[in-house]
């Protein structure tokens, strides 16, 4: 019923799917756990409530992202062996070590200090609290530093040999391996891309509450900060975005291509088209929108330069041009109107009105999940513009999967979605619930008891000030000592 | 069997630390999900998820290591253990998804507690079973041709497999048990030490049970077990077993709150040494060897330098966490 090239279809469609549904975790814990220290801090030095406030309200939000994030987490390092075993084998010795030391250095750092931040605050005092809260926050940055390296290694392979055995050996320095062309860029602008994701959801929540109740203090200050990152960190992502994209078209021209919708060549400066319908079997771009020469100023700073297109690229080395195509375009325009709501904010800051603007308000509800849009359009037009190949130029997606029956592949595929969309689901409503409360005075941390005496924990102020939410404090006691 | 310490030797043993590491460390955790049905709704199972909430994430990253240190050191053999027990790799993914979200969603849901509750015993359960199965299938042996998996999709399941998983669920019941008779008190305390001495009877039985079959398994086993001069130096792991099994049982009997942990901990660890000397130094028995599967020098020593300065460190503040939250967990008291 099925033939292998299903299972290999399968296989990527999995691996999509799988690595999609992740990488939200961490798109939005990056960020978080950065803003959640940033609170922390400030309550220390500062000794507001109202950081504090703050930083217990995403605490409980964060600890649910968290926990998906690592169970999701938990499958992709398995994935690479049961979908893709000649990958790995292949791909091992090089990428193998680079992602073992992502777990030495970072997920043991986070899932260490993880307790700790979440239950520990009554037990080992505040600073000590500060640094597990900077120790996770840390180690989501660490983590991302280790696999961008692996993903960019697989965009830009440098430094290895083909041994006998037909395995990728290292040959140059690891540091050259680690820091292979493409990862600088990839840093830079996917750990942006989490701070935005993180903003934009924060800025968010605050707006939504501001629109009910536009004195709430706590609903302004998360507000304001967001907006400032907006500000200032949307024009810097786009101007990484633009550097990426040199380098791309340096590194990996025909993934450029397949973004700008070039089919053919234009030796006398190419067109940015905005929009268009890419077609495979014709070779072109039907409906196609453009603003002549604009791209050639783009990509090579100069109205009439050439630029070369899919035609001078073999059919079965050409990555299929239309899901890249779009998903650009899906993160260019968030990009943009990112942009666009940081200077709408800066404005009403001038103008006084920034927690008075019902309209920015209402924007930035809207613009809450864009983050999550744009990096997921972002890893497509990196991913799919990499294809055919797994390891560019070196090794073929084809030849990459696992000696696995179609079945096998297609009934765990299954088994993931409808799990995935269920756990993952029921998680992303009670973030939702959390997120619907207004953060208010006296904020309960992450709770683990549900009976329990009613007390106060450390600088918390009782439940009377959180009634009706079943909130119950820590539990925080002196503890007898085991035998 | 003579043992040479190359690089790939100390790497194989560093794995089989984490593999250790992994199966004691989450084997508890695992143990009590697998239990929790036999608590009582409220404090008790409360305080039972509460003992082991702030450790559970920094446990399972042994598994990661595991995995990623096999992929790293051995690629050959994660390139074909994981496709020849593919359903059990998966069912334990998924099972361990459902665990994991269990600590936070159960929290934040009082209404739907019943079903993650469910989720989490499930989860742990179908995950202890698909790793014990694992172990299982990679012990029976795997078919490979060339550098690939030849066998079919369903090689894994046979009675001896089953075998191995009940085996392991009954383990890690008995570390999740004398885990809780350490960090509760009182009533729940009781309870934990009669389910102790259950698990324990289990565990004794299987392993047993575990170790016979596997000399019929093939010659080289048997040869290790049961022909001079090997059986010289594997008799001392059975007669230490059986002495730690005794004084595991005595200290479930008297009020030892600590002991039985500790002891069940030694168990394990004679049981992985056991499986070492039946293995070695096969990766993926019958055909491949630690040194066939093995990454090139270049790599091994690149994270050899890493692994040393940073593993000490992980053990350091991974105690620091657990002494944190040392002592009995309750949810009440205070000072
Ligand atoms: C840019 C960052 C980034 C990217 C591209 C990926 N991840 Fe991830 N991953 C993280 C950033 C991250 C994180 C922020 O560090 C997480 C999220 C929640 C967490 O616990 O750590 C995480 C968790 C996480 C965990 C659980 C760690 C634990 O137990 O604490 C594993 C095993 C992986 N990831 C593995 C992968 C693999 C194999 C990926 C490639 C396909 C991948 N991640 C893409
Ligand atoms: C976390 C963010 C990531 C996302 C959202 C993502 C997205 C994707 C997508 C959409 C595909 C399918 C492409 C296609 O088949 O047409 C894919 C394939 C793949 N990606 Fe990624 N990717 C991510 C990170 C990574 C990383 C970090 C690695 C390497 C460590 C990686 C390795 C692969 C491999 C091996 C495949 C399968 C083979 C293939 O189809 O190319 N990806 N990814
Ligand atoms: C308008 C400005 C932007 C430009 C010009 C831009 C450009 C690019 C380019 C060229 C790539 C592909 C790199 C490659 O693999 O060759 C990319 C990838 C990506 N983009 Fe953007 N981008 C922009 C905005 C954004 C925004 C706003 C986000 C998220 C908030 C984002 C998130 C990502 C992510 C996660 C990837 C995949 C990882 C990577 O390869 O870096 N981008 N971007």
């Amino acid at each position: 019923m099925f033939d292998s090239l299903d299972a290999l279809l399968l296989a990527r469609i999995q691996f999509a799917f799988t690595v999609s549904f992740h990488f939200i975790f961490p798109a939005f814990s990056i960020g978080l756990a950065s803003y959640l220290a940033v609170l922390e801090g400030l309550w220390l030095k500062t000794g507001k409530q109202l950081y504090l406030d703050l930083f217990k309200y995403w605490l409980k939000i964060f600890a649910i992202a968290f926990a998906m994030g690592v169970v999701s987490g938990i499958v992709m390092s398995y994935q690479f062996g049961t979908n893709w075993s000649v990958f790995s084998d292949i791909t091992g010795p090089i990428l193998g070590p680079l992602m073992a030391y992502e777990v030495l250095t970072a997920f043991f750092l986070e899932a260490g200090f993880l307790g700790v931040m979440l239950f520990g605050m009554n037990r080992v005092g505040k600073k000590l609290h500060f640094t597990a809260t900077l120790m996770v926050a840390v180690g989501t940055f660490i983590s991302a530093f280790w696999i961008l390296s692996v993903n960019s290694w697989m965009h830009t392979p440098v430094g290895f040999t083909t041994g006998a055995n037909g395995q990728l050996l290292p040959e140059a320095s690891w540091f050259e391996i680690v820091f292979n062309p493409s990862f600088p860029y990839r840093l830079v602008h996917t750990v942006i891309a989490a701070y935005l994701t993180t903003a934009f959801v924060v800025g968010g929540v605050a707006a939504w509450h501001l629109l009910k109740d536009k004195t709430n203090g706590h609903a302004r200050k998360m507000f304001s900060m967001a907006m400032w990152m907006a500000a200032l960190v949307a024009p810097i992502q786009i101007f990484a975005g633009d550097m990426h994209g040199l380098n791309t078209m340096e590194h990996q021209p025909q993934k450029v291509m397949a973004m700008e919708g070039h089919y053919e060549s234009h030796p006398e400066g190419a067109p940015l088209y905005l929009f268009g319908i890419p077609n495979d079997e014709e070779q072109r771009l039907d409906y196609a929108i453009g603003i002549p020469k604009l791209s050639s100023l783009i990509l090579k700073h100069e109205l009439d330069a050439p630029l070369a297109g899919l035609d001078t690229i073999p059919d079965e080395d050409q990555p299929p041009v239309l899901p890249v195509f779009f998903a650009f375009r899906v993160m260019v325009g968030i990009g943009f109107a990112m942009l666009g709501i940081g200077v709408w904010s800066m404005f009403a800051r001038y103008r006084k009105k920034l927690y008075d603007w019902p309209w920015l308000h209402r924007a930035a509800v809207l613009m809450g999940p864009s983050g999550f849009v744009a990096v997921i359009a972002g890893w497509i037009t990196t991913e799919v513009g990499r294809q055919p190949f797994t390891v560019y130029g070196v090794l073929r997606t084809a030849q990459s999967a696992s000696p696995l029956d179609a079945p096998a592949v297609a009934a765990s595929l299954i088994a993931f979605v409808v799990i995935y969309f269920a756990v993952f689901g029921a998680g992303t409503w009670y973030i939702l619930r959390l997120m619907s409360h207004p953060p208010h005075l006296g904020e309960k941390g992450v709770k683990r008891t549900e009976k329990g005496p009613v007390r106060t924990a450390g600088i918390t102020p009782g439940p009377t000030q959180n009634p009706g939410r079943g909130n119950e404090p820590l539990p925080d006691h002196e503890v007898a000592p085991a035998e | 069997m003579s043992i040479n310490f190359d690089l790939t030797t100390i790497w194989a043993f560093i794995i089989a630390f984490a593999v250790f590491a992994y199966v004691v460390m989450d084997g508890f955790d695992l143990g009590i999900g697998i239990l929790f049905p036999t608590f009582e709704v409220g404090p008790e199972r409360d305080r039972a998820m509460n003992s082991i909430a702030p450790v559970w994430d920094g446990n399972e990253t042994w598994l990661v290591l595991g995995g990623g240190g096999l992929f790293a050191a051995f690629p050959l053999a994660y390139a074909l253990i994981l496709p020849a027990t593919y359903p059990l790799i998966i069912a334990m993914l998924l099972g361990l998804v459902f665990r994991g979200v269990a600590f936070e969603f159960r929290w934040r849901d009082p209404g739907h507690r019943r079903i993650w509750d469910a989720a989490f015993t499930g989860g742990s359960f179908v995950a202890a079973m698909a790793q014990g199965m694992t172990l299982g299938a990679l012990l029976q042996g795997v078919t490979v041709t060339g550098r690939t998996y030849d066998g079919s999709w369903f090689d894994w399941f046979t009675p001896y497999t089953l075998l191995t998983g009940v085996g392991t669920v009954a383990g890690y019941a008995l570390l999740g048990a004398t885990w809780l008779v350490w960090k509760l008190d009182g009533e729940s305390q009781r309870h934990a030490r009669k389910l102790g001495k259950r698990a324990a009877w289990a565990t004794f039985l299987l392993m047993g049970g575990v170790s016979l079959y596997n000399v019929t398994l093939n010659a080289q086993y048997a040869e290790r077990w049961l022909s001079a001069p090997e059986i010289y130096y594997a008799a001392p792991v059975p007669i230490l077993t059986g002495l730690v099994a005794l004084a595991l049982l005595r200290a479930l009997s008297v009020e030892r709150h600590s002991k039985p942990f500790w002891l069940s901990i030694t168990l394990f660890f004679l049981g992985m040494a056991g499986l070492g000397v039946t293995m070695w130094p096969y990766i993926v028995p019958p055909d491949i060897t630690i040194w066939d599967a093995a990454a090139p020098e270049k790599s091994q020593v690149f994270m050899l330098v890493g692994t040393a300065i940073i593993m000490p460190i992980i053990i350091a503040y991974t105690a620091w966490a657990y002494w944190v939250f040392r002592g009995k967990t309750e949810d009440e008291g205070y000072h």
